[in-house]
């Protein structure tokens, strides 16, 4: 996507290349929005990079100085430590990695069972689960966190546990649909061989079926980790205990109760890693949003 | 004869045991159990819960519409209903286009196209708390405000922002059409690469000039994923809550108070469950007709 050398041809050809127009206006819009999604895209951010290091006063008196008058590195320890950051920072990322794996593990399980195996109850099943994909999210907000509160049967409270997060996070119609598609693009050859050599279920799930569909399992568990590290309604409902609580909870709870420099030390240290992680990984990042995407149609 | 059939049926079973039946049925539990737990359990009592009281101390009491009437008749939600619709409006005048311009635009160009993909999707992987808390910042109402002092430098302002009524949304919709722009380009510019450029040659042929190629063109070449994309933002800023939940908290004199907002005072501040849930069964019901209606009107669009 990004890096053709074969030229193709878009929108405009060669022959508007030589109108003086499009020879002259092009690149003026191209250096416009330009400096427009470097403003939009890098501007807050380096803002951020600047008043994380700042003094209260100076954030305050005169945020669009260029320089601040004193720069405070012990800033960015500081909100680490004593604001807990890094505390808030691993909670997330525990919330986020379990979340990945109790999706990948109930999507990739049911998937094969609705595409691999086709039972006979396999089609009612399928028709249960894309049922849920048709219903807004609203709908089932109050009544899950209820059923969080006190499981249903097992009578336990899910509350102040992480399996709160992680659990409901699986039951996820889109996911499964993505897998299971992926799933029955594999030639049904392939799985007969494997049958016919006398491989087990379990074999065919560990040793064919999920080593062909790497793709589209990262692709899961990218989506899985950025929604999960997005998250806010959710983890602030089931997780009131301030230990347990994820980044985006904690932050505006801390942001009332501390000085406006460490707060945004600590907003520059809750933006850092996703977006060091983004610009490491854009390309797969990119292709993997772009390919879910396509998936919507 | 008993005998035989016993026999039948047992041999069924083994058959199906062999075949595979039972590890199909280990491979479909924690499916079944997660979706029975977590998405088709909460859907059914969300629909019976709506039709009782429920504090979660006293036990749940038969109450029959009372909570729709209760619901319908509260006098915040006319003024909910008009802020969802008018915030659904703005994010559809605003983050419609963006996007869909700044797709065409970078698959235009093969170099550095990447480049503008990279910065523009940097704003959607900034989590959307830390994203709104900065932006409260920004919109200082002070005149060291950092966009009142921008807007100051032009000798405009300064502006109230998050504690005007009139601003406060439109302020609001500016932060989230800023957070989401970035991937849904993305998602247009991958169904652009789908685009058949010799068309374009074709159309260059017949003299349509490069306006005309994109409207007649590239357009209606990803009309399929521009329509479900409209849909799923529609639905999406529907349910809106953190933006206002964050920024304003439904304030400054409810002006932007959202239908999930209500929802969550209903729940969590009132803790009337049934009321929400009610509140929330609405609200799904009026998004199901809204897909319905939108699949036939656009569907009318396509075959003319």
């Amino acid at each position: 996507m990004n890096s053709d050398t074969s030229w193709e041809r878009g929108i405009i050809s060669f022959a508007d290349r030589k109108v003086s127009v499009v020879r002259y206006g092009l690149p003026a819009i191209q250096v416009l929005l330009f400096i427009g999604v470097v403003i939009a895209g890098v501007g807050p951010l380096l803002w951020l990079l600047k008043s994380g290091v700042s003094t209260s006063q100076d954030i305050l008196r005169g945020p669009m100085q260029l320089w601040p008058s004193g720069i405070q590195p012990q800033n960015i320890p500081d909100a680490w430590n004593r604001v807990q950051i890094g505390a808030y920072l691993g909670n997330t990322a525990f919330i986020a990695i379990g979340s990945m794996i109790s999706t990948l593990f109930v999507c990739t399980t049911g998937a094969f069972v609705l595409s691999i195996l086709r039972p006979k109850w396999g089609p009612v099943l399928t028709g249960a689960v894309l049922a849920t994909l048709f219903l807004p999210g609203v709908i089932s907000l109050v009544p899950l966190y209820m059923t969080v509160l006190k499981m249903p049967v097992l009578g336990v409270s899910l509350q102040n546990t992480f399996w709160a997060v992680w659990l409901p996070s699986a039951a996820s119609a889109f996911n499964l649909l993505v897998i299971k598609r992926y799933f029955d693009s594999i030639p049904r050859e392939l799985i007969e061989a494997a049958r016919i050599d006398g491989a087990s279920n379990i074999r065919l799930f560990t040793a064919l079926i999920l080593p062909l569909s790497k793709p589209i399992v990262g692709v899961v568990a990218l989506l899985t980790v950025i929604g999960s590290w997005k998250d806010y309604l959710w983890p602030l409902l089931v997780l009131p205990d301030p230990r347990l609580q994820p980044i985006s909870v904690a932050l505006p709870r801390v942001a009332k109760t501390t000085e406006i420099s460490l707060q945004m030390s600590a907003l520059f240290l809750a933006v850092l890693i996703p977006v060091v992680l983004f610009l490491v990984f854009q390309k797969q990042f990119l292709r993997g949003v772009g390919m879910a995407g396509g998936i919507k149609e | 004869m008993f005998q035989q059939r016993t026999q039948k049926s047992g041999r069924s079973v083994t058959t199906w045991y062999r075949s595979g039946g039972l590890s199909a049925v280990f491979f479909a539990l924690p499916l079944v159990l997660i979706f029975l737990y977590f998405s088709w359990g909460p859907i059914v009592r969300g629909l019976v819960l709506s039709f009782q009281k429920n504090n979660l101390v006293a036990p749940p009491e038969w109450v029959g519409m009372s909570n729709f009437s209760y619901v319908l008749t509260d006098p915040q939600l006319p003024q909910a209903a008009l802020n969802t619709l008018y915030f659904a409006l703005l994010a559809l005048v605003f983050g419609f286009p963006v996007p869909l311009f700044l797709a065409v635009f970078i698959s235009e160009l093969r170099k550095t196209g990447w480049l503008y993909n990279v910065l523009s999707y940097l704003p959607a992987v900034v989590p959307p708390v830390a994203a709104i808390l900065l932006w409260t910042f920004f919109y200082d109402p002070s005149t060291a405000g950092v966009f009142n002092s921008i807007l100051g430098w032009f000798g405009l302002g300064p502006f109230a922002w998050l504690n005007s009524q009139t601003l406060a949304m439109p302020a609001i919709v500016l932060e989230a059409t800023w957070a989401g722009a970035g991937a849904t380009s993305i998602i247009y510019l991958a169904a652009l690469t789908g685009v058949r450029t010799e068309l374009y040659e074709a159309a260059e042929l017949d003299g349509a000039g490069i306006r005309s190629r994109v409207w007649h063109v590239t357009l209606p070449q990803i009309r399929g994923i521009i329509l479900i994309m409209m849909l799923l933002q529609l639905i999406g800023t529907f349910q809106v809550f953190t933006e206002p939940f964050l920024f304003t908290g439904g304030g400054p004199n409810n002006a932007t108070t959202t239908i999930l907002l209500l929802i969550y005072r209903y729940a969590f501040i009132n803790g009337d469950f049934g009321a929400a849930t009610a509140l929330s069964v609405l609200l799904a019901g009026v998004l199901c007709v809204l897909s319905v209606v939108y699949h036939f009107v656009t569907r009318r669009w396509s075959t003319t």
